[in-house]
């Protein structure tokens, strides 16, 4: 019998309860409880986000795959398909931080490749609570470790991503890992259970009570019992994962298998009643069968386990033998579990008994989706006066204040810990707008940009999330790419709250809105709702992760000024804007709007220009304005070079200074050029009707800039270097 | 010349390093499991970076008992030309064909960086187109490449000339900022008494392409190829 | 039957790791901390076999497996 505390255990409700007895036509057995707890969790089956995820644009004629399967492809040409995907691994990491990121790393993996691609790239978003606080220092280098260690064994390079700081983070930290794959476009696969009688196999590590719970426990808000929760963390073991790899892109380049899936959240069950359900099909297993770690493990505990390091496989009758040949040359097990059925269940036996039957549809289907309350939350909407923000009276400290906060400053302490050039395609290395693979044997290159930017979407949750979409896209076209798809992870708190669902449904359509602009389908993601530790929740934090292509890989160019004596542009306008700033956040301490107006069409003229100019190979360099404006895009120009180069700039526009500094007015981009190629730029950029000025030249000892007559500062570079360089080390005692 | 790039389970720059050789050097390269018990005819045997058997005991510590590592023994103690690159440094000193051992690095940490890297012996067949002194740019990518040995084989390694690479600043110097893992005397690459097995922490196929920053790794592969056309 | 083999850095190796952990322990305030080495413990169930057999393969697979005598040094005891 299933009594009210067994189903809160699993957290269903009563409602979910009575509509599990008409699907099934009579009480489940506590296993198969088990079952639909996990796949009508939250995490699962997206019954909250479900309706609202509907307005994402998923079509184009370069999608093959979008929404719905383990991850979006997008042909690239060449007979070349991108599969990327991105996943939170929030709660885990919170609990374990090593583990918990460790494991975020290979569930994205597998996503990948068991579509037929082999992981060429990933990129992490991560977000903490402030340095200042020892929990928050152990967390950040416990993710970190942990990245680094599942990614540099496995030998994917984890090539960029961003990182921020927040309070709201300190209790929820949020690990959003991408991972980019290539595959051939002949040769992807799916999760399928096709062919009446055709065996189920099941390969990979061997079953414990790993994680049993996981996926319900990333649907549920952490409470006092934290603590308690600790077992339910998988550990990783990139070792087994780097042979499983090899070995599934082994049998699935001799074409050896029909459909594979692997066993992520919800393990077992997800995999055998997914496969069957996108097939149509039923799937039988005997758990006799299933290789265990541990002894006496309950058919609940083996359909619920999260070992990490298994896959379902697919395969007809007379290749099995090639395939466990592969499996065996690559030490691991392949074992027949079961087969497939016509009967469009799942039938799972033990020891001679059937101990779950149910319907696929209704586990994988037929969760309800709910259209939840909302309630407008908007908090500092109130806009910010220029007279509450007084006028500094120097800049000269705010601009280093600004350089060496954490959040602005370099992150090399991070990303060296990470191998970013094995695979020897990082075309260009961390800390630029973003990644670029290139793509061996032919001229192509993919570029990859993860953006999000919380203190937006917390004052304004659709502008926000269109700005996430257009600074992504941005942060391509500074290299030349041209955005191609893309995927997201949307971090929010409890859904069953108002206010939330409203911040939820605004940046979704912000999304959607930006995303239909710019004529790039959304081709999967990922929800992450409860992050919230006793009632304090995360602000809302979409992250997007946009694919881009490069065409001719020798076009690129990077952010950082080149040579003395080029002539510094900034293209589009500068406004009067100073809400929602990081200047606002770090220098006045206010968490207010309202966010930089931003203008979709305007924004796609300035990118196509930028994009234009580096096809024409006039541009010295290009890097995005956006947190830290003006002032700090300038900064990074100047130290991300290998050494540091000076600049000088003259500003003439009659705006409050700190605005031009370091307000964050959208659609700018700052290049560097050869004098002599000023004519062509200033030639596109009229004809693409967008503004720009001549700002100065680079060179020099010191970044000097000046508005107007005045100095506003003139700083030895190698001195904001330092700052910028060390902020992060200097507050960590190994260095 | 033939190339043999070893494989393990858990190697992860064997195509990195096969791509190097046959596809930028040119030269006539192939994988080699470590099951087998053929090295094929290889001309010079390379071991690739990596995690082999997971480095879970120490790194390197399983991989040389791998069937493979018998062969590729013999073939190094009968004068044959043997590169071990990064994990395959710490299989070549666990195997004992290099002498001493790898701690972990003096800031704990796992590190990817280009590092500069002085030569410091060109007479050697993995260095012969280089210059005495000359820095290399080639990025390094590991947890344990801190170098240890007890003094008395230190001195040896010395008096012998068997230190070919040490981590340096970029105009040369040695310092112990830019001894960036904390190895014993900055010793980034080390070759045998017999000169013909060497092993590097850097990564040489890692720096054989323009557009990722650096080829200085190709002086490695065309001073092998050097040797064994010229100097066998 | 039961085996624990203790592996260390021999005395004269530094520890880094070990390093850490002391000056951990002596930043959170527990000054009475002299040093800190760090080792790796291996228990190793084993089949029936002779006390005299004990005796000579564990000595044995410690030297050449579990520890690397450049840097290692081990100890071993029966446990039950």
């Amino acid at each position: 019998m299933i009594d009210k505390h067994t189903l809160e255990e699993h957290g269903i409700t009563q409602e979910e309860y009575q509509e599990i007895k008409n699907l099934i036509q009579r009480e489940p057995n506590l296993t198969e409880l088990g079952i639909f707890s996990l796949m009508w969790s939250e995490h699962c089956s997206y019954k909250s986000s479900k309706v609202h995820l509907k307005k994402f644009p998923t079509s184009g004629k370069n999608v093959i795959q979008g929404p719905g399967e383990n991850a979006g492809v997008i042909d690239i040409g060449d007979g070349l398909a991108a599969v990327f995907k991105i996943e939170s691994h929030n709660h885990p990491s919170f609990i374990e931080p090593y583990q918990g990121a460790a494991t975020g790393v290979g569930g994205i993996l597998r996503d990948i490749f068991t579509m037929g691609a082999r992981p060429i790239a990933t990129l992490d978003s991560l977000r903490f609570g402030p340095l200042s606080h020892p929990k928050n220092k152990s967390v950040m280098e416990g993710v970190v470790s942990g990245i680094a260690g599942y990614g540099n064994s496995i030998g994917v390079p984890t090539v960029g991503g961003e990182t921020y700081f927040d309070p709201c983070y300190s209790l929820n930290p949020l690990v959003n890992v991408f991972c980019l794959g290539l595959a051939k476009k002949e040769n992807i696969f799916y999760a399928r259970a096709e062919g009446k009688g055709n065996p189920v196999l099941y390969v990979g590590s061997k079953t414990g009570r790993d994680g049993i719970h996981g996926a319900t426990m990333a649907s549920s808000e952490f409470g006092e019992d934290l603590e308690e929760k600790r077992p339910n963390v998988q550990v990783g073991d990139p070792f087994k994962e780097k042979l499983l790899l090899e070995a599934c892109l082994e049998v699935m380049e001799k074409k050896l298998v029909l459909g594979i899936q692997d066993m992520g959240a919800a393990g077992l069950t997800c995999s055998t009643t997914e496969m069957a359900a996108n097939s149509g099909t039923g799937i039988e297993i005997d758990l006799d069968l299933i290789p265990q770690r541990e002894k006496g493990m309950t058919p609940y505990e083996i359909m619920l386990s999260e070992s990490q390091e298994r896959m379902l496989i697919v395969a007809k009758k007379e290749k099995i033998k090639q395939v466990q040949k592969v499996f065996e040359r690559w030490d691991l097990d392949a074992v027949i579990i079961g087969k497939v059925t016509d009967t469009q269940n799942l039938k799972v036996f033990a020891k001679g008994q059937a101990v779950v039957d149910l319907p696929v549809s209704a586990v994988v289907h037929l969760c309800p989706a709910y259209q939840r309350e909302t309630k407008p939350h908007s908090p500092t909407q109130t806009a910010v006066c220029s007279s509450d923000v007084p006028l500094p009276e120097e800049y000269e400290s705010i601009f280093l204040q600004m350089v060496r906060s954490p959040g602005l400053a370099n992150k090399k302490w991070i990303f060296r810990q990470y191998d970013h050039m094995i695979q020897t395609n990082t075309a260009v290395l961390p800390g630029a707008d973003a990644a670029v693979i290139r793509i061996k044997d032919t001229q192509k290159a993919l570029a990859i940009s993860l953006d999000g930017n919380s203190l937006y979407t917390y004052v304004d949750p659709r502008t926000g999330g269109k700005i996430a979409v257009a600074e992504a896209c941005r942060n391509l076209s500074c290299l030349g790419a041209q955005p191609l798809g893309v995927t997201n992870c949307l971090n929010f708190g409890n859904p069953e709250k108002p206010e939330i669902m409203w911040q939820f449904k605004e940046a979704v359509e912000g999304i959607a809105q930006a995303c239909r602009a710019f004529q790039i389908p959304v081709t999967g993601g990922n929800v992450s709702f409860y992050n919230e530790t006793e009632g304090a929740s995360v602000d809302p934090t979409p992250v997007l992760g946009v694919v881009g292509l490069i065409n001719n890989v020798d076009t690129l160019i990077s952010p950082e000024f080149k040579e003395a004596g080029d002539c510094i542009v900034l293209l589009g306008e500068t406004k009067e804007e100073l809400g929602a700033s990081e200047y606002l956040k770090q220098i006045h301490s206010k968490k207010c709007g309202p966010v930089p107006e931003i203008d979709l069409e305007i924004e796609k003229r300035v990118q196509k220009l930028c994009r234009e100019a580096i096809s024409q190979g006039i541009l010295q360099s290009a890097h995005d304005l956006s947190e830290g404006g003006l002032a700090h895009c300038l900064a990074e120009c100047c130290v991300l070079r290998k050494t540091p180069i000076g600049c000088q700039i003259q500003l003439d526009q009659q705006i409050r200074t700190d605005a031009l500094l370091f307000g964050e007015t959208c659609s700018r981009i700052l290049v560097s050029l050869k004098n002599k190629d000023k004519d062509a730029l200033f030639a596109l950029a009229k004809k693409a009707s967008v503004p720009f000025a001549i700002i100065g030249k680079t060179g020099g000892k010191n970044i000097f800039v000046r508005h107007f007559g005045e100095t506003i500062w003139d700083i030895p570079v190698q001195k904001v270097y330092s700052l910028w360089n060390n902020s992060i080390p200097d507050t960590f005692h190994v260095k | 010349m033939r190339f043999g790039v070893v494989v393990f389970p858990g190697s992860n720059c064997d195509h990195d390093t096969l791509y190097a050789l046959r596809d930028v050097t040119n030269q006539e390269s192939f994988f080699l499991w470590h099951k087998e018990h053929d090295l094929k005819d290889a001309d010079c045997i390379v071991l690739p970076g990596g995690f082999s058997y997971g480095d879970y005991l120490r790194s390197g510590a399983i991989a040389r008992f791998s069937p493979l590592m018998q062969q590729v023994k013999e073939f190094a103690l009968s004068g044959g030309l043997v590169l071990g690159i990064c994990n395959g440094f710490q299989v070549l000193l666990e195997l004992g064909l290099l002498p001493g051992a790898m701690l972990r690095n003096k800031n704990l940490k796992f590190l990817c960086q280009y590092v500069p890297i002085r030569i410091e012996n060109t007479e050697t067949p993995f260095t012969n187109r280089g210059k005495p002194g000359q820095v290399l740019h080639i990025p390094i990518a590991h947890f344990d490449g801190n170098y240890y040995t007890d003094p008395e084989n230190l001195k040896k390694i010395h008096q012998n000339q068997q230190v070919v690479f040490r981590y340096a600043n970029p105009d040369g110097s040695l310092s112990s900022a830019a001894n960036v893992n904390g190895s014993m005397d900055s010793i980034a690459g080390l070759l045998n008494e017999q000169k013909n097995v060497m092993g590097m922490m850097p990564h040489p196929e890692r720096a054989s392409d323009l557009l990722l920053g650096s080829t200085d790794g190709q002086i490695i592969f065309e001073s092998i190829i050097h040797y064994l056309k010229n100097d066998r | 039957m039961k085996v624990r083999v203790l592996v260390s850095f021999k005395e004269s190796v530094l520890d880094p790791q070990g390093q850490a952990v002391k000056n951990a322990l002596l930043t959170l305030g527990y000054d009475f901390i002299e040093d800190v080495r760090q080792g790796k413990i291996f228990e190793l169930e084993l089949k029936d076999m002779s006390r005299e057999k004990i005796e000579e393969m564990i000595p044995e697979i410690s030297h050449k497996v579990l520890s690397n005598p450049i840097i290692e040094k081990f100890e071993w005891e029966v446990i039950d």
